[in-house]
């Protein structure tokens, strides 16, 4: 990591954010970002969480969370974005609540160039779909952003995706 | 040709009318189809589209619903589209899920093209592998009337894949609004607050 030494606290603030919104399935494909995240979640009794073998799957299982009267959401990374597309087509046209905690690769510092396509068109792709995306480039900024964009997600039966910018995630510097 | 004999309408019309309280996920295509024309109800959601997705939304309802039993009627280029979710199912193991695939061997709605369980893929040793407790290829009646039953009993997660032949039906499913089918399974399932 090229920022700061001491772990980042943003996910924390998720986790409380999630917490207050009485999420109660979490499913996520792994990723380093979201590596503290997605322990605070499985260190919690009232949590399900779920690994998934691609982003589509997370997509199809909230809507039936969300059938069965429960909170969920998805934790993945900007490589997984294209994956999500045609399952959108759930959430558009039932009016189904889907939240999406995304972290950015391919923007900031990034040392591999395969990640550039879909991290340079992540936030573009799912506009294009419908999907409301609240962008976050300050850390201080995640937890409020994802509590609100969730919120909204819940109330209103809408998609939404929540970016967390590569400047704050830190990236890993090959020069060294 | 299917390897199947069994008519799919018939084998929804045995598996439905076992229901009791159990919610039950249809994948699009001729499984959708079948449910809707044989025993519509409030508590089967029907997707239309979102094609592999309907063993994964299975998984998210059985969780939430823990006491329910939960049974996803889906199709072989269906389950097909989405099969790595069967790793995930099996490794997760909710009791109360059985996904049921009408196995016509076909995909019957895009022109009769073959799918792989024509060229001999078995899906059940597959979801075996993966990790499903209860698995099972479905190729005459008594077996059906074997298993319809115990698809509903929450003994850990179950996949059968049941061979039927290559008849295809009118279609007389009309419903296909998703916000409308969200929302009548989870006033039925929920009451009105859901709704709110």
């Amino acid at each position: 990591m090229a920022t700061a030494t001491k772990p980042a606290t943003w996910p924390d603030e998720i986790y409380d954010a999630f917490r207050r919104l009485d999420i109660r399935q979490v499913a996520y494909v792994p990723d380093a970002g979201h590596t503290r995240l997605i322990n605070a979640c499985e260190a919690d009794r009232d949590m399900q969480v779920i690994s998934c073998t691609t982003e589509e799957e997370g997509v199809a299982m909230l809507s039936g969370t969300w059938l069965g009267g429960e909170r969920g959401a998805l934790l993945m990374q900007s490589s997984g974005v294209g994956n999500t597309i045609n399952l959108l087509s759930i959430s558009l046209e039932c009016r189904m609540p889907l939240v999406m905690v995304v972290t950015m690769r391919g923007e900031w510092g990034e040392f591999n160039p395969w990640q550039l396509p879909m991290g340079q068109k992540a936030g573009a792709v799912f506009e294009e779909m419908g999907v409301i995306v609240y962008r976050v480039e300050k850390a201080e900024e995640i937890g409020p952003t994802t509590y609100a964009a969730a919120l909204m997600a819940f109330n209103t039966g809408r998609p939404v995706a929540i970016l967390i910018a590569q400047c704050v995630i830190g990236f890993k510097d090959w020069s060294k | 040709m299917s390897s199947g004999h069994m008519d799919r309408r018939d084998v929804a019309r045995k598996l439905l009318a076992a229901r009791g309280d159990a919610l039950v996920v249809t994948g699009l295509g001729s499984t959708c189809y079948d449910a809707g024309a044989v025993a519509d109800h409030p508590l089967t959601f029907y997707f239309w589209g979102g094609m592999g997705a309907a063993a994964m939304a299975g998984l998210g309802l059985a969780l939430a619903q823990k006491k329910r039993p939960v049974l996803v009627l889906t199709g072989d280029g269906e389950m097909l589209m989405g099969l790595g979710a069967l790793a995930t199912l099996g490794t997760q193991g909710p009791p109360n899920l059985s996904i049921v695939v009408i196995d016509n061997e076909l995909y019957s709605e895009t022109g009769m093209q073959k799918t792989h369980t024509a060229r001999g893929l078995d899906m059940a040793g597959m979801a075996k592998a993966a990790g499903f407790k209860r698995t099972a290829t479905i190729r005459n009646e008594a077996e059906l009337d074997d298993w319809v039953p115990r698809l509903y009993q929450p003994e850990g997660a179950a996949f059968v894949a049941i061979k039927v032949n290559d008849a295809r039906y009118p279609l007389t499913s009309k419903v296909r609004d998703g916000s409308l089918i969200k929302n009548r399974f989870r006033e039925a399932l929920l009451g009105p607050a859901a709704l709110e």
